[in-house]
């Protein structure tokens, strides 16, 4: 009766793990309904902390700026087509800081725009004795821009930005062009200048062209200021305060390199066992197998999670723990077949008596994953995570699976 | 041997405690080399075809005023890890620059990692946290699994030993990674102490192991306890399930550290040493200690 019931909870088992192992296995139909988030260090990129300065903002607004930041620095990174850019913002103690995470290799160049915003200014010309240029700061910036747009002039062909104010730049706009009819008005870009033409008339519909300094903007020029412009300003200053790259060379060289190593370290683990414990030994390696399956297809469901180098490192970890339970297990068997038990008492015998150090033991792993898992960050969380949970998973498997198989095959 | 293995317990405690002195002493002399978690600053890896260590410290001394750097070369690869001072991007890209016009460009960046004082200060209150923490669930955990022993030993002190334990088998790697950085210049980092509490939770399993075989032959012991048989039998008894399930965490170990990535070599070879300092603590100094403040009590 109850060998009959093992045997379904066995066939049970091994098609979960079979649907588990396409799930886990990319690059099929059941693998690709949710894809591996593999982390930086296993795929190259950047990871960038910037750090949020909130001094000229009231402590009322800290959130609503936080968010807002979060919004801008998404939307520039967006302009570079960084597949899957992670925005995230923490408070740390009094100051706030803003995560990026970007995969790729082209990251770089994205990393770099980020805490860039492009300064637009407004200036008017006056001249010095020495017919030397003077310019006078207005109070148009780029605070005031509704919308920027690449054009071309129709005569030269030349790339040109357009510029569309909002109401209030618009009036600005207005007032600084009426008073400086004949006049040049000047137009900086980052502090350089980028045109200076002689105003013609009042300009009142709100919007300017600017052309590039000397040889004119090139189209990507344009595009790329036009773009920026969009993106908005930032609504407070930002400071890089950590970044971490990894080229994609490297980042798969790594992945490559633990993978090999776990399996033959998964390899050395089934060869021990079933030299030292014979046909207990192949049971409890069956085990394994189905424990490396099934928890790598816990961890893929697990929302939000990220497989890292040291996330696999935790999981390889584990796979050297989860046999533990199995030789606490089989020791005990021995000597209860010692004391002269049959084969299946004693076996019964072993999974009940060894129960408690397999408990004791594994909660001093479990409490110290725990721990690292709240107390710190990045690296250390995926690391303790895929560890913690892996002990968790192995109980199940060294305990339940072995024992369930066992019940199916031993004889009477 | 292995049935009357207290009769040597003056050798096995001698040897741990000559290692402890070492490890203490080292420590003492040497210090440790902190990563730039701990410290801040810029960790760089790059890979440059036919130059030398005096190539690139060159470099950077003469070009760019950087004269405080440590450099370290897998001439299998040329690759070069660099740490030094925090850089900024456009510094980066600058030297980047020069080390392609000066040696080729098939130079190229493979890892950059900068921390400021922000960050590293705040890794290193939240270590210190989790330190503390895993000591102190550790120990309740071992206090509350004890508890129900007082006799001929109190529960307490079974507590005291595996604290002591733990002590010994974390002090060891720290030992040998003091060494290590003052002789290969390998950095105390972050992963480093991640390292050293998996230990602490990993081999507390073998002497609770071992102590719980003796717990409950006590408890079934009748009449007259004759303490060193008791401790003997449950070592000989337990001996093999000790060193297996450390094995197996072993065989992983020396896998991930021959062939897995380089950046996690010493992560694992400071797991390594701390998992066998675990298991020869847990036979060899775990019941010696328990066999010594047993008898202590009873010629009090």
């Amino acid at each position: 009766m109850q060998r009959r019931k093992s045997i379904i909870v066995l066939i049970v088992i091994l098609s979960l793990t079979t649907l588990a192992g396409f799930f886990v296995y990319p690059g099929n139909a059941v693998s690709n309904k949710l894809p591996w988030h593999l982390g930086l260090d296993l795929v190259g990129g950047s990871a960038l902390i910037y750090e949020v300065d909130l001094s000229n903002i009231d402590p009322a607004g800290y959130e609503e700026a936080i968010a807002g930041l979060r919004e801008v620095v998404e939307r520039r990174i967006n302009i570079f087509g960084v597949s899957e850019p992670k925005v995230t913002s923490a408070k740390k103690g009094d100051s706030y800081q803003i995560l990026v995470e970007l995969a790729g290799v082209d990251a770089e160049d994205a990393a770099r725009q980020i805490g860039a915003t492009p300064v637009l200014e407004f200036k008017e010309v006056t001249f010095d004795e020495n017919d030397e240029p003077v310019y006078i700061s207005t109070e148009l910036t780029g605070r005031y821009l509704k919308g920027a747009d690449v054009a071309f002039d129709q005569y030269s062909n030349q790339a040109m930005v357009t510029l569309q104010f909002n109401d209030e730049g618009a009036t600005l706009f207005a007032e600084i062009t009426k008073k400086n009819v004949g006049l040049p008005l000047a137009v900086f870009i980052d502090g350089e200048l980028m045109t200076a033409p002689i105003v013609q008339q009042e300009i009142t519909g709100g919007t300017a062209q600017i052309t590039g300094g000397t040889g004119g903007f090139t189209v990507e020029e344009a595009r790329n200021l036009v773009q920026s412009f969009n993106a908005g300003a930032l609504s407070a200053p930002i400071k890089l305060i950590n970044q971490r790259k990894v080229s994609a060379s490297a980042a798969t060289d790594a992945l490559n390199d633990i993978i090999f190593a776990g399996l033959i370290g998964t390899a050395a683990v089934l060869l021990f066992m079933a030299v030292y414990y014979r046909s207990l030994g192949l049971v409890a390696g069956l085990a394994l197998i189905i424990y490396t399956i099934l928890s790598l297809a816990v961890f893929k469901l697990v929302p939000n999670f990220t497989m890292t180098l040291a996330g696999i490192a935790g999981f390889i970890l584990s796979i050297g723990m989860a046999v533990d339970a199995n030789i606490l297990i089989f020791e005990r068997t021995k000597e209860e077949l010692k004391g002269g038990h049959s084969k299946e008492q004693s076996i019964e015998e072993g999974f009940k008596r060894a129960w408690s150090s397999i408990k004791d033991s594994n909660t001093s792993t479990v409490i110290t994953a725990i721990i690292l898992y709240v107390f710190t960050s990045s690296f250390v969380k995926g690391f303790a995570l895929t560890l913690g949970m892996g002990v968790l998973v192995s109980m199940f498997s060294a305990i339940f699976v072995t024992r369930t198989i066992l019940r199916v095959f031993m004889e009477k | 041997m292995i049935r009357k293995l207290l009769k040597y317990k003056n050798i096995f405690l001698g040897i741990s405690v000559l290692l402890m002195v070492g490890s203490i002493v080292a420590m003492s002399v040497f210090g440790f080399k902190l990563g730039i978690d701990f410290t801040s600053g810029s960790l760089w890896q790059i890979e440059v075809p036919n130059a030398s260590i005096e190539d690139i410290r060159g470099v950077f001394s003469e070009k760019f005023d950087i004269d405080e750097i440590n450099i370290a070369l897998d001439e299998g690869t040329n690759v070069f890890s660099l740490s030094l001072r925090e850089l900024s991007d456009t510094e980066r890209q600058e030297i980047m620059g020069v080390l392609k016009t000066d040696f080729g460009s098939n130079a190229k960046e493979l890892d950059f990692w900068s921390m400021s004082p922000v960050v590293s200060n705040e890794l290193r209150s939240k270590a210190w946290w989790a330190v503390g923490l895993v000591l102190i669930g550790i120990s309740l955990y071992i206090t509350f699994a004890f508890r129900k022993v007082s006799k001929p030993v109190q529960s307490w002190k079974y507590g005291l030993i595996t604290l002591l334990t733990l002590f010994h088998d974390v002090i060891l790697p720290a030992g040998l990674f003091s060494v290590l950085g003052k002789t290969q210049n390998v950095f105390v980092d972050i992963n480093f102490i991640v390292a050293l509490l998996v230990i602490m939770g990993f081999s507390v399993h073998d002497t609770i192991v071992v102590f719980d075989r003796i717990r409950e032959t006590l408890m079934h012991q009748t009449g007259r306890i004759d303490l060193e048989e008791v401790i003997d039998q449950s070592i000989a008894s337990t001996i093999a399930r000790s060193i297996n399930t450390s094995l197996t965490l072993i065989l992983v170990l020396v896998a991930l550290y021959f062939f897995g990535p380089g950046s996690l070599t010493y992560f694992i070879l400071a797991m390594l040493v701390g998992t066998i300092a675990g298991v020869y603590s847990s036979i060899f100094v775990a019941s010696p200690l328990l066999l010594m403040v047993g008898k202590g009590r009873k010629e009090a």
